[in-house]
């Protein structure tokens, strides 16, 4: 094996900085490693996975164009700079001199080969879907048959420096969403053999793989020697545990047999702030749950029926009996930390107040049949607090017959989408990138779940779109939320919290809700 | 040996129809397994196209069946929606399930017969009692509430045993979630061993081998014990395919990579391959574990083995 200058002297310095840790056996970790508890992702291609087990990994392989600090704005991170001056043509610039894992340069024909890839319609990758606003997309994604090409005609590779990227339309968010994993680089090995390197992804990031992926039971990553960027790993490794359960994998924190812990369950939240003190880290994260209504049943057809609905719920009371106060009630469609975000846009509508919920409901000429609730058996905690919500609509008011409609969640997702739900249905969304487009239009635009159309939504979403800046943006997005909580054809819940536990051996933990930043992460010498 | 070539004859029918069975009963469940994988984030039709296509998911069932079966026939298993082959995967997680109903059959075994024989000596005693007590909780409790209990106690608390994980090996890893699956086979155990054993002490063959002036131990032990064993043996033979078959929430909470982890998150996700792959192997691990037994049952009973000679 061969191993460029700098890498050799950055395996010094590592050795130096943590003197005698190196040449530990793989079952005792050696004292600068750590280890972090995740559930078995589904994919390690990042054009492939959009779960977020799979994205502390990625994050740690990866380096993405941009990333988002902690204040939730974009920061140039594998990208030198992203610029356009329409918001349709973008030129990005990538920092010069970067190495994949295995040596090979980074270049801008590593960005576009990575999301032509995930484009690609035959290949059925997770992401396809973010690459639908890049010209060219349509012919990899035929109606019928398979594409002529396989590379996107708004994709350009100028210099191995420069990708000019042309979109459909203008997008001013189109920096924000460069932090998400879909749009990493993937080296030409890569494209050897697609499913070995789903196996073994070979990155751009402060870590590499080390070793094999264990299904279900671990995954090992180690600094990269390759890796020259602002990421330096400030630990030798991590060694990514795989629990099937939270329960057991918070147990196991508390054992000290794991270092790190994301997904401290909302019912263990009090346990965990009493035992580990300040080394419980709660932050508001970006998903949220929302109730939905299908509008197309013409029971729910008035607005002030749906605001009724709203006023009846006491979002408080059940955050604390189900959530031990963990969850945020939401009075705002975006979350907390998204830019834009008001904590009052909702106002009267998501305030509780059965009298005058009751009022509403009866000028709206009240409710008939069977008020059946949607919800899928993916967690028990459904069940909980759409119990509350049934309780809650019951007493408030008056609606006597309600019905559960708990779906597996193989099936959940198939009625959604065929507009087979005849009553409120929990939705939930997880952020991609910190953008209120990233909520609004996905949940609120074309062919959205509710039934629900607007077109002075939509022509504001357009709006927004083209802006002229992010901050420009901003204004616009907050008029098209106004449109959808006045017509409430779905009604913000509550934001999840992201509960973290780390064990005494860690220093410097420093996790957003956009990035594990495990990087940053030391660990003590004992 | 004619017996035992005939039951294994029986055992081909048996397996089409289970994995027909199974394979229909996964073919009819409602949804759509490959919408479900993208959870609540917009995927075109095309990549659904593209993948109902891959896992020939728009087949009739027949066909799918068929084409299943073929490849079986040509060693391959087919694989899972995230590309794993199922043959590996069944590699990988077959070794943790069986050392986990291994360790859980032997603590029973042991254990629950001694149990069993002490409470039946000394029926009405206070060991007797205590045997009842102990057994009646034991199978009341539901598993997860004596897995996660003994967790916490023993793993967490006290710190006997590792509280998760495959880490330390057998045996290490495998003692506490092994008592915690055999615990309700034990209680089985115990009692089956008990009734049978108090029964027969009172049998005219063994009064007879006492009053032949034969010494307790070789009465209890050689007579009585024997032919007390013949339903504990039955029990034992089919708990044994429960075991692996059963580990499900022990797999769980412990988080053992094992076969019943698999099949629980398998037939959530609707992935025919795995759960007819896994629930294949079991079928013919029960198969094998019932000839055992009616090939113990001669050994223990010479009336059985003569009858069917």
């Amino acid at each position: 094996m061969r191993i460029s200058g700098r890498g050799t002297v950055a395996l010094a310095v590592a050795a130096v900085m943590f003197g005698g840790a190196c040449g530990g056996t793989p079952e005792t970790p050696a004292t600068s490693e750590f280890s972090v508890a995740l559930t078995e992702p589904d994919h390690l291609t990042p054009g492939n996975t959009s779960s977020s087990y799979s994205q502390t990994v990625i994050d740690a392989l990866f380096d993405m164009p941009v990333y988002i600090d902690a204040q939730g704005k974009p920061q140039m991170r594998a990208a030198a700079s992203v610029t356009s001056t329409d918001q349709k043509v973008w030129t990005i610039k990538i920092k010069p001199g970067r190495k994949f894992g295995n040596g090979e340069p980074v270049t801008a024909q590593s960005f576009a080969d990575s999301w032509n890839a995930a484009a690609y319609g035959p290949n059925g990758w997770t992401n396809n879907y973010y690459f639908g606003n890049i010209e060219g997309y349509d012919a990899l994604n035929p109606e019928e048959g398979e594409p002529a090409t396989d590379t996107m005609s708004g994709l350009k590779v100028l210099d191995p420096e420069t990708l000019e990227v042309t979109l459909t339309g203008p997008f001013s968010q189109f920096p924000v969403t460069l932090a998400w994993m879909a749009f990493a680089p993937m080296p030409k090995a890569a494209f050897k053999d697609l499913k070995a390197y789903d196996q073994a992804p070979i990155g751009n990031g402060p870590f590499v793989l080390d070793g094999a992926w264990q299904h279900n039971r671990q995954i090992k990553i180690k600094k990269s020697p390759t890796y020259t960027g602002e990421r330096q790993a400030r630990s030798d490794g991590v060694l990514f545990k795989i629990y099937a359960s939270r329960d057991t994998a918070y147990t196991d924190l508390r054992a000290d047999r794991v270092d790190l812990l994301q997904t401290i369950p909302p019912a263990s939240a009090p346990e965990a702030k009493r035992l580990l003190g300040d080394r419980f880290l709660a932050t508001p994260g970006g998903t949220m749950d929302y109730l939905g209504f299908p509008l197309f049943d013409k029971r729910f057809a008035s607005a002030d029926l749906r605001r009724a609905f709203s006023m009846a719920i006491d979002r408080k009371a059940i955050t604390d009996a189900v959530f031990n106060g963990a969850f945020q009630p939401m009075s705002s469609l975006l979350a907390p930390l998204v830019p834009g975000y008001r904590a009052d846009a909702c106002g009267e509508a998501c305030v509780y107040d059965p009298a005058k919920a009751k009022q509403l409901f009866d000028q709206a000429g009240g409710f008939s049949g069977t008020l059946n609730l949607y919800f899928s058996n993916a967690d028990p905690s459904y069940e909980q607090w759409m119990t509350a919500v049934a309780n809650q609509l019951k007493q408030n008011l008056g609606i006597q017959d309600i019905a559960f409609k708990k779906l597996p969640a193989a099936d959940y997702l198939p009625t959604l989408r065929a507009h087979k739900q005849d009553g409120p249905y929990r939705n939930n969304w997880v952020m991609d990138y910190p953008s209120p487009q990233d909520y609004l239009e996905y949940m609120w635009g074309a062919g959205n779940r509710m039934g629900w159309e607007n077109k002075e939504f939509d022509d504001l979403i357009k709006k927004a779109n083209s802006a002229a800046s992010f901050d420009e943006s901003i204004p616009i997005y907050q008029q098209a939320e106004d449109v959808a909580l006045t017509e409430m054809p779905m009604m913000p819940l509550w934001n999840w919290q992201d509960q973290i536990g780390y064990s005494t051996r860690l220093g410097d933990v420093q996790i957003t809700p956009y990035g594990a930043n495990l990087d940053k992460i030391t660990v003590k010498r004992q | 040996m004619r017996y035992a070539a005939h039951r294994l004859a029986q055992a081909v029918p048996v397996f089409f129809a289970t994995t027909f069975v199974i394979y229909a009963m996964v073919f009819v469940l409602p949804g759509d397994p490959i919408l479900a994988l993208a959870g609540d984030k917009p995927v075109p039709d095309q990549v659904l196209d593209v993948m109902r296509e891959r896992y020939h998911l728009n087949d009739p069932l027949l066909v799918q069946y068929g084409r299943y079966m073929l490849g079986l026939l040509h060693g391959d298993l087919g694989e899972t929606f995230t590309g794993q082959p199922v043959s590996e995967l069944l590699q990988d997680r077959w070794g943790v399930t069986a050392q986990l109903a291994a360790t859980a059959w032997i603590f029973e075994l042991a254990v629950g017969i001694a149990l069993g024989v002490v409470a039946g000596l000394r029926r009405g005693g206070v060991a007797d009692t205590a045997v009842l007590a102990g057994t009646t909780f034991v199978i009341a409790a539901p598993v997860f509430v004596v897995g996660y209990t003994a967790q916490i106690v023993f793993g967490l608390n006290l710190g006997l045993f590792p509280t998760a994980g495959t880490d330390e090996g057998w045996p290490g890893s495998y003692l506490l979630p092994g008592m915690v699956l055999g615990s309700f086979g034990l209680a089985y155990v115990a009692r089956l061993t008990r009734t049978a054993l108090v029964e027969n002490l009172r049998s005219d063959y063994v009064r007879t081998a006492t009053a032949k002036g034969m010494r307790r131990r070789r009465v209890v032990g050689v007579h009585a014990l024997r032919n007390s064993l013949i339903p504990v043996v039955t029990f034992l033979g089919v708990d044994f395919g429960n075991l692996m078959a059963g580990a499900v929430v022990t797999e769980g909470i412990f988080n053992l990579p094992g076969i019943g982890q698999q099949v629980f998150q398998s037939i959530q996700l609707q992935e025919g391959p795995v759960v007819v792959g896994v629930t294949t192997v079991l079928v013919m691990i029960f198969i094998a574990a019932n000839l055992a037994v009616d090939l113990l049952y001669g050994l223990l009973d010479p009336r059985i083995r003569r009858a069917r000679a």
